[in-house]
């Protein structure tokens, strides 16, 4: 049993349930690692109230399974899970879950960084703040490229 | 040829369009070329896609860059780079 699942959604999703009901049945996993991203109340300055997420529904499961395919191909791995929240958000909610499963905790953490790295870069998601100054669409980091440019095979 | 144009996030914005249907010269035959003809239809889309810009696209839900060659009834999106995460 080996398998990928992607969810978008508007709703809130329950960390424990979520892993528990990854590894569920699979006597062959010994090692679960997620990351979990959260909205900060600060970013490049400004007071942050809220955010909406906008995707490209369509195209944006197409990219996230395209990265979960080259984890499974890099890296010994069994399950993968991607969910990453849109529409409105506040301060402090849950916005993205990446939680993959392994027999040993190297290839997971592993795996579980190289989908992050990807998906920032890769997914198309887009943030809008609401900031005190007004809403505004956040800039693309030069760190995130240098983070998946160092998984390049050379 | 025959595409469908779809924009997001802060081009979405900035132009006031989400999706539209386009047909292109016969000269126009790259993503490039795509961008630079839209770009003659003036304010906002000059601005909005102005060399300099750094934008993404994507053919038929698949990022490529801009010398790729458009195919007819595919769906071209523009987009800035991706904040998601």
């Amino acid at each position: 049993m080996s398998n990928s699942s992607i969810r978008i959604q508007e709703n809130d999703f329950d960390l424990s349930a979520e892993i528990a009901a990854l590894r569920k049945g699979d006597p062959r996993v010994g090692a679960v690692v997620s990351f979990l991203g959260a909205v900060r109340d600060m970013n490049d300055g400004s007071q942050v109230k809220g955010m909406t997420l906008e995707y490209y529904p369509g195209m944006t499961e197409k990219a996230l399974q395209e990265i979960l395919d080259q984890a499974k191909a890099r890296w010994d791995i069994y399950q993968t899970l991607v969910i990453h929240r849109v529409g409105p958000l506040l301060p402090e909610d849950q916005i993205v879950l990446v939680a993959v499963t392994s027999a040993h905790r190297g290839e997971a953490f592993s795996a579980c960084e190289f989908i992050m790295d990807y998906l920032k870069t890769a997914a198309p998601f887009w943030k809008k703040e609401d900031t005190p100054e007004g809403a505004r669409w956040v800039d693309a980091r030069v760190t995130d490229e240098a983070a998946m440019a160092r998984w390049k095979k050379t | 040829m025959k595409l469908e144009l779809r924009f997001f996030a802060s081009l979405r914005e900035a132009l006031g369009v989400s999706q539209e249907s386009i047909t292109i010269p016969a000269t126009v035959k790259t993503i490039a070329e795509l961008r630079a003809h839209l770009i003659e239809r003036g304010n906002p889309w000059s601005e909005v896609l102005a060399e300099g810009k750094v934008l993404r696209c994507a053919l038929n839900q698949h990022m490529v860059d801009a010398n790729t060659a458009l195919q007819d009834g595919a769906e071209v999106a523009f987009f800035p780079p991706v904040t998601g995460g």
